[in-house]
């Protein structure tokens, strides 16, 4: 056994954890799901709701599991009968109250309540004879309403605004079971970061107004993916009903967002939903633009780009404009594209960036919604591109060639080629010679560096529309037939083995919360 | 009724000997009776030493527990790292008690005494004393005798703080106080850590009801010695109680006996029987949150921490409250239920839950609406409501519904069977 861990066994199964464990927790390590509705691993222990009741040897009456650390030999209970009876009317205390509403509630399907009642609650009620308690609806900001008669009391929205926002609006008011969560008369539940509530509420009291009746639970795909609203690069799962994304929540990622996303991020997935995409392959024929198959747009780009480098002896230069939302691997492709595999040619790379303002989450450390609003602005300086595109601009004016990495707002277009890979064809991209259809980050898998070096994937979460390609794949065809990536992954790992700051690391490795770029390690010039 | 009643031949006057002595109340006629002497002696004496003394007399927490008080005062960290605080408990909400009113009304100086020498002991640089909201004249009387001692210079550095409480039977639970007083909700805190750890403002605390701690200058004045003889019975119950004695009675009052005083001599004699006419039907000794006696065990029971257990109850915080044959414990029942649910400050689930939803079915079967399973549910409940909580005023709820059902079945009956009127709950 290894030193300084405390040994015990749950329900039979001997689990080492570290002094200071709590039970809740120790149990999970030895597979077992204690039933909790108070408890939540990004809040301080409340110890309320009394529901993670178990056994333990020598103790004179059963303890809360998320409330008491480890010791030395214990031997924890979780199936005893005692423990679940005591469990059993919890839930039954917890229903009595309840309006059992679940066929028009959102949180069905994924309801603590209705999970740990299947799981252990009783059959029937013996409170038949009573009038429930009812409070009205209560619309506590801008995108969260309170069910209040569906709540369990458990204060973790109270202590989530108090302890981690940091702008304590709710509290509990009243006692006895007149008791409900409050706002403050003249508050708002609008903190850039209030939306978790909602999350973070075992059942359907607390509702987001922007996924209200969207969707049930069980009609929902989710895919791991990180989150494009900032440079912070919080986990997120993307929920999609029919191809469509829904909503997005945060994954729990403790070196990056614990379990939190920020409101700005949260909202941030409707344009992945957009209807006017390029949906085939556009080339310049006779000063207009026609749709052709993959074949034919990539031998004309690639033809297109040949001759360019012909020129670029004699002064040709080649820019790229990339947005700092596409991958890691897009944005290493597109440098390879244009400078080639030792960067024998000239070429530029640039991007910009939105800003907004910084909006932080005060309880938990380096965690904020981050001025810069895109995924991967560390990704894109890493590879050699520059934040600021004016003078990018400038050498586009005279470049042989210009090539757009889904970056409608700048108007690259100067005298020389134009290649766009884009999911609209803005404005400024047509008059591109080549316009190549992509997949947009629900539709791809790929990596995004976060500002502190964090390389993380993000996975598929639906189908991208039409002929529309991942952007390391379009940009892939356009190298030499030998060094052509067949997957994300081979893109990762060909940059990984090309690019020192990415030393050291495979895509498989990164798993789904990523890894961080190996310290010190410059930019080859 | 009203006090001061002259006191019985059988009572043991030593904290309720200047009841009803107004001059008492003055800190010169406080001086006059000799009062502060105890605490300008303890100021010169080793904290430990009078731990210690303490320890040794046998005193036990007069708030409700009945937690030995020295043994209290000897968890308080010995290395001193940080600030220590004193939270003296003047909030008796406890329905049926109010003798810590009474000391506090008469005697305010004996309590800024006892306060003060235990302040001293556990090296606490604050002290609030928590008075219940509803207390207006107490309060009044603590004020006027903490600015005169005070000017007297008695407390040296030390400073006293009175802190009004809002009106939550709740927050007389010493965690929930603890919030109180830092200006947070009244919820009870769980533990660990416990207060002599982190207690106020998450500092090392100590929490003594105000009763527990008028004893001490007495414990010190006259040794350790003089009150542990100062009991009948066990050795483990020392000390003289104030026992506040109301209902179906002919002289309620507070009557101050030493430990192991037969209750039934207390209801008889001291509290002057029942009404004309009248017989004994139950008794809750220890203020409402412990289990009821029928007439033979009330009548059998000594006033003491074991004397109660052994009948099943317990000696509480000393609210003895009488019954009389009249007397319909299923609508008194209801009431204590209604009481404890009204309070409860719903952290718990059993607790909010489970309190309302018990005094429903009691309100169900007093308007004959109710069926015989129903006190099986009452029984479950009450089981599902004991010993789960962060506090006991679940189980506080449990105790006379399990009590009542089991000594008083035959009321509960009568409402269901029809043979009883239903009354309006
Ligand atoms: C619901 C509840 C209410 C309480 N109310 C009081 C009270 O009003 N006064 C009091 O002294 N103790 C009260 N207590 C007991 C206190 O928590 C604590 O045990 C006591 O103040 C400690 O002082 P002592 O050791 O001197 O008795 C209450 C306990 C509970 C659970
Ligand atoms: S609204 Fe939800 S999170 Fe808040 S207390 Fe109620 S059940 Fe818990
Ligand atoms: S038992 Fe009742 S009063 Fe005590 S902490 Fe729990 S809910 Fe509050
Ligand atoms: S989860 Fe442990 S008490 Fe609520």
């Amino acid at each position: 056994m290894p030193d300084g861990l405390i040994n015990l066994t749950v329900d039979g199964v001997p689990v080492s954890v570290a002094p200071g464990t709590l039970v809740i927790e120790a149990a999970k390590q030895a597979g077992v799901l204690v039933p909790h509705y108070c408890y939540h691993p990004g809040l301080p222990v409340a110890g309320v709701c009394r529901m993670c009741l178990v056994e333990i040897e020598k103790a004179p009456k059963l303890q809360i599991a998320c409330a008491t650390p480890v010791t030395e030999g214990m031997i924890v209970r979780t199936q005893s009968s005692q423990a679940k009876d005591a469990r059993q009317s919890v839930l039954e205390f917890l229903l009595i109250n309840h309006p059992l509403d679940c066929p028009i509630c959102d949180q069905a399907g994924e309801c603590e309540l209705q999970d740990f009642v299947f799981q252990e609650g009783r059959a029937g009620t013996r409170y038949a004879e009573y009038p429930k308690r009812f409070n009205p609806v209560e619309d506590f900001g801008p995108d969260v309403l309170y069910v209040a008669n569906r709540c369990i009391l458990c204060t973790r929205c109270v202590r989530f605004m108090e302890d981690v926002a940091q702008e304590p609006v709710l509290n509990v008011s009243e006692r006895g079971d007149r008791a409900y969560i409050g706002i403050h008369p003249d508050a708002r539940l609008d903190h850039p970061w209030a939306g978790n509530v909602v999350d973070l509420c075992p059942v359907g009291s607390l509702l987001s107004k922007d996924f209200l009746h969207k969707a049930r639970a069980w009609e929902l795909d989710k895919s791991a993916s990180v989150c494009t609203g900032c440079t912070q690069g919080c986990n997120v799962t993307l929920d999609v009903r029919d191809n469509v994304i829904v909503r997005v929540r945060p994954r729990p990622n403790l070196e990056v967002n614990r379990y939190f996303i920020c409101d700005h991020g949260r909202m941030s997935y409707r344009w992945m939903n957009r209807g006017d995409r390029i949906e085939a392959p556009l080339v310049k024929q006779d000063g207009e633009l026609r749709a052709v198959d993959w074949d034919e747009a990539l031998d004309r780009a690639r033809a297109l780009l040949r001759g360019t480098r012909g020129r670029r002896g004699r002064g040709g230069a080649a820019v790229a404009i990339v947005s700092p939302k596409a991958s890691t691997e897009a944005l290493f492709l597109a440098r390879r594209v244009l400078a080639g595999k030792e960067r024998e040619h000239e070429w530029t790379g640039a991007f910009q960036v939105t800003m907004g303002e910084e909006a932080p989450l005060a309880g938990v450390p380096n965690l904020a919604l981050r001025p810069e609003r895109a995924p991967n602005v560390k990704g894109a300086e890493l590879l050699g591109y520059t934040n600021g595109v004016s003078s990018a601009l400038r050498v586009a004016q005279t470049a042989a060639v210009v090539l757009v990495l889904d970056e409608p707002d700048v108007p690259a277009h100067g005298a020389g080629a134009l290649i766009y890979l884009g999911v609209t064809l803005p404005e400024s991209a047509r008059g591109a010679d080549i316009v190549l259809p992509i997949a947009n980050v629900a539709e791809e898998e790929g990596t995004f560096v976060n500002r502190d070096g964090r390389v993380q994937r993000y996975f598929p979460a639906k189908p991208a529309p039409g002929m529309a390609r991942p952007a390391w794949w379009a940009l892939g065809e356009l190298l030499e037939a030998p060094d052509r990536p067949g997957s994300a992954a081979e893109a990762f790992d060909l940059l990984a083995g090309t690019v020192d700051a990415f030393a050291g690391l495979s895509y498989a490795a990164l798993g789904v919360t990523g890894k961080g770029i190996g310290q010190g390690a410059g930019v080859p010039a | 009724m009203g006090y001061p009643h002259k006191p019985h031949p059988r009572e043991t006057v030593v904290l309720s000997k200047h009841f009803g002595d107004p001059e008492a109340r003055t800190y010169k006629g406080w001086v006059r009776r000799g009062g502060y002497e105890a605490l300008k002696n303890a100021l010169a004496t080793d904290p430990a030493a009078i731990i210690e003394e303490v320890k040794t007399s046998g005193v036990r927490g007069r708030g409700g527990a009945g937690f030995p008080t020295g043994l209290k005062w000897s968890f308080m960290p010995k290395e001193k790292t940080k600030p220590h605080y004193l939270c003296v408990n003047a909030d008796e909400s406890e329905p049926g008690t109010f003798k810590d009113r009474e000391i506090m009304r008469w005697t305010p100086h004996a309590l800024l005494e006892g306060t003060a020498i235990a302040a001293h002991a556990i090296r606490a640089e604050v002290t609030y004393i928590y008075v219940r909201g509803e207390f207006t004249e107490p309060l009044a009387i603590l004020e006027k005798a903490l600015a005169e001692a005070s000017t007297a210079g008695v407390f040296g550095n030390m400073k006293i703080y009175l802190h009004r409480g809002a009106g939550a039977y709740i927050c007389g639970e010493e965690t929930a106080m603890m919030n109180s007083i830092e200006g947070k909700r009244g919820n009870p805190r769980i533990k660990p850590p416990f207060p002599a750890a982190a207690g106020v403002f998450g500092m090392p605390t100590t929490i003594n009801n105000v009763e527990t701690l008028v004893a001490v200058p007495h414990i010190l004045k006259n040794g350790a010695a003089w009150y542990k003889g100062l009991s009948l019975s066990n050795p483990k119950s020392t000390g003289t109680k104030l026992f506040s004695v109301c209902g179906h009675l002919a002289k309620p009052g507070n009557y101050e006996v030493t430990m192991g005083f037969p209750l039934k001599d207390l209801l008889y004699e001291l509290g002057g029987g029942m009404r004309p006419g009248r017989t004994l039907k139950a008794c809750i000794p220890g203020g409402s949150s412990v289990p009821i006696l029928n007439r033979e065990e009330s009548e059998s029971c000594l006033l003491d921490y074991e004397g109660c257990v052994e009948k099943g109850t317990m000696l509480g915080s000393g609210g003895v409250i009488v019954f009389d044959d009249s007397t319909d414990m299923v609508y008194q029942i209801m009431r204590l239920a209604r009481f404890y649910a009204h309070e409860s400050c719903a952290q718990c689930t059993q607790c909010r839950e489970g309190t309302a939803w018990t005094t429903r079915i009691l309100e169900r079967i007093l308007t004959g609406q109710g069926a015989m399973k129903d006190l099986d549910l009452l029984l479950d409940l009450a089981d599902n409501m004991t010993g789960k909580t962060i506090c006991v005023l679940s189980d506080s709820c449990a105790a006379p519904v399990v009590s009542g059902i089991k000594k008083f079945k035959s009321e509960f009956e009568a409402y269901i069977t029809g043979k009883k009127r239903p009354v309006a709950a």
